[in-house]
């Protein structure tokens, strides 16, 4: 029992066992296994109360509905031939997955409050598993969005793509894109430690996200200084896939740097989150 | 065999030493109690202990394994109940043991057998189904033990396992660890404010005061060194650490524990 553990020296050093590619299998093997009960223990969660689900359905169903029918009929966005309520249902999408992603932290806040991060932390699960599980759980959340998404598209005429390959990549996008916020939603947590300020923070950069993306306009038609924050902005990146995979609208750039930003970013914040995540006790 | 030692443990938050030099030794098979005032530095001390806190200096072992160069290893050796609410109220009593049950290790064939085992040995049989919101707070606090034990652990720590308990759930709470320790000989590490619980529990105890250990002895030994044939542990912890009431740092004391409190709180 005591050979399987890897000798990582203290605690927030786990995560560079990921890197230590050989030694690292059997490591690796068990950073996957803990990740899936963490995530797990989040889907039971809400196995028990899914009525979260069903009223985070309201705000993508306003967007749609009401923004997106004025929009259409007002021709106000150039979109080119695509009609604007096609145009901006992947960027709903991605916008739904933002916010129920970037206030998934604050449950960290409140387990530390109550004490399960202190035994969690003193069990022996790689800290890394902690983070990218809970943010597994941000994507099981996601899913739920995707879905009630493609039904309003359905009933609303949207001319999705639906070539199952296409739905794949959808489905990997939305997951990607819920691990990548809610990530950067527990590094927030992890610093700020009261549900107040993250609360404000949250509010803070919730919109910018959103507005400073290619979501519901055209990055071509921003003035220059926002094009650049729209360009380093990942929510660009995931809505530029969901376009592309949903619409059929060309990448702007191409799908594997889209999906190979989206991927980097999130590597890098779990690793920042597994050395964050231990301090919330202290 | 000592089966945890501290040598000059110390942790500073600033310019407050929560503990400052602790060293002593528990062992295998004790009941090791730390007693002392809320702020002397109890939960900060078990959180060195647990490796949640690294400490400014000094070191500590369990089972020969340090907990700041080997914290991998004496994760797996020890169990922790922390002092607040630790199990999740949104899920059922055996779903939180399962899921403990996996972060442990525990082979499939065994999970669910070591599982029920441990709820019955916490009463918690009837209520193994129920969401946890639903317990009362000796319940939830039984759970929560059930569940650090599940792996078997060599050390259990508990942070005042019966704070803000009913006497009747305390008395109940105290008749499974001495159980526990009966039928496993699981050493146990406690802290607790409450001397008729180190009286009844404790084979040995530690006072603590403003991060100073004061005494260590067994409960006996202590009341017979401050004299006195009717001496409790109460007069004990008077006689070392003073009545903070009337000490003039009274209110500046106060404030640090508090202080400290929501720190670690």
């Amino acid at each position: 029992m005591i050979h399987e553990e890897h000798g990582a020296p203290r605690g927030g050093l786990d995560s560079t066992s990921l890197l230590r590619p050989l030694a690292g299998l059997g490591t690796l093997a068990n950073f996957i296994r803990k990740t899936l009960v963490i995530a797990e223990l989040e889907a039971r969660k809400l196995r028990h109360d899914p009525t979260e689900l069903f009223t985070r359905a309201v705000q993508p169903a306003l967007w749609l509905l009401v923004f997106g029918q004025v929009f259409t009929r007002t021709r106000a966005i150039p979109t080119g031939d695509v009609r604007y309520i096609d145009f901006m249902t992947p960027g709903i999408l991605a916008q739904s997955v933002l916010f129920i992603a970037i206030f998934s932290g604050i449950a960290i806040i409140w387990e530390r409050d109550l004490g399960i991060v202190h035994k969690f932390l003193a069990s022996p699960t790689p800290r890394t598993a902690l983070v990218l599980g809970k943010a597994l759980s941000a994507g099981v959340r996601a899913l739920s969005q995707a879905l009630i998404i493609f039904v309003l598209a359905l009933i609303l005429g949207v001319r999705i793509n639906w070539h199952p390959l296409a739905l794949l990549g959808v489905l990997a996008a939305v997951i990607l894109g819920a691990i990548l916020f809610s990530t950067f939603s527990l590094i927030i947590a992890c610093l700020v430690k009261t549900r107040e300020r993250f609360m404000g923070i949250g509010q803070v950069l919730t919109m910018p996200l959103f507005f400073a993306s290619n979501a519901i306009y055209p990055i071509d038609i921003m003035p220059p200084w926002l094009k650049v924050l729209a360009q380093v902005n990942p929510l660009s990146y995931e809505v530029d896939i969901l376009r592309a995979l949903m619409i059929g609208q060309p990448s702007a750039s191409s799908l594997l740097l889209d999906f190979g930003v989206l991927l980097a970013v999130s590597t890098g914040l779990i690793l920042i989150g597994a050395k964050l995540y231990p301090r919330v006790v202290v | 065999m000592p089966i945890l030692e501290t040598y000059g443990l110390t942790r500073r938050f600033g310019t407050l030493t929560a503990v400052n030099n602790l060293t002593m030794t528990v062992e295998a098979g004790e009941v090791f109690g730390l007693l002392g005032p809320n702020g002397a530095g109890k939960s900060t001390a078990i959180k060195m202990l647990t490796t949640l806190l690294p400490p400014t200096s000094g070191d500590a072992q369990i089972a020969g394994y340090s907990v700041t160069r080997r914290a991998g290893e004496v994760r797996r050796l020890i169990g922790y109940v922390p002092q607040m609410i630790s199990a999740d109220g949104t899920l059922s009593g055996y779903e939180n043991l399962l899921i403990f049950a996996k972060l442990y290790d525990i082979p499939r064939r065994e999970r669910d057998q070591r599982v029920r085992d441990a709820l019955a040995f916490m009463d918690l049989t009837d209520a193994a189904d129920k969401l946890v919101r639903t317990y009362s707070g000796g319940m939830i606090r039984r759970l929560e033990i059930a569940q650090s034990l599940l792996h078997r652990p060599r050390v259990l720590f508990l942070d005042e396992p019966t704070v803000g308990l009913d006497p009747g759930a305390r008395r109940l709470v105290w008749e499974h660890v001495q159980q526990l320790r009966e039928n496993y000989g699981t050493t146990i590490f406690l802290t607790t404010h409450l001397m008729d619980e180190a009286d009844a529990l404790c084979d040995r105890v530690a006072i603590m005061h403003l991060g100073n250990v004061a005494a260590t002895g067994t409960p006996a030994a202590l009341k017979a060194s401050i004299g006195g044939d009717g001496a409790t542990l109460d007069d004990v912890f008077i006689h070392y650490v003073g009545s903070t009431l009337d000490s003039g740092g009274a209110y500046r004391d106060t404030r640090r524990a508090r202080r400290t409190a929501r720190r670690l709180g």
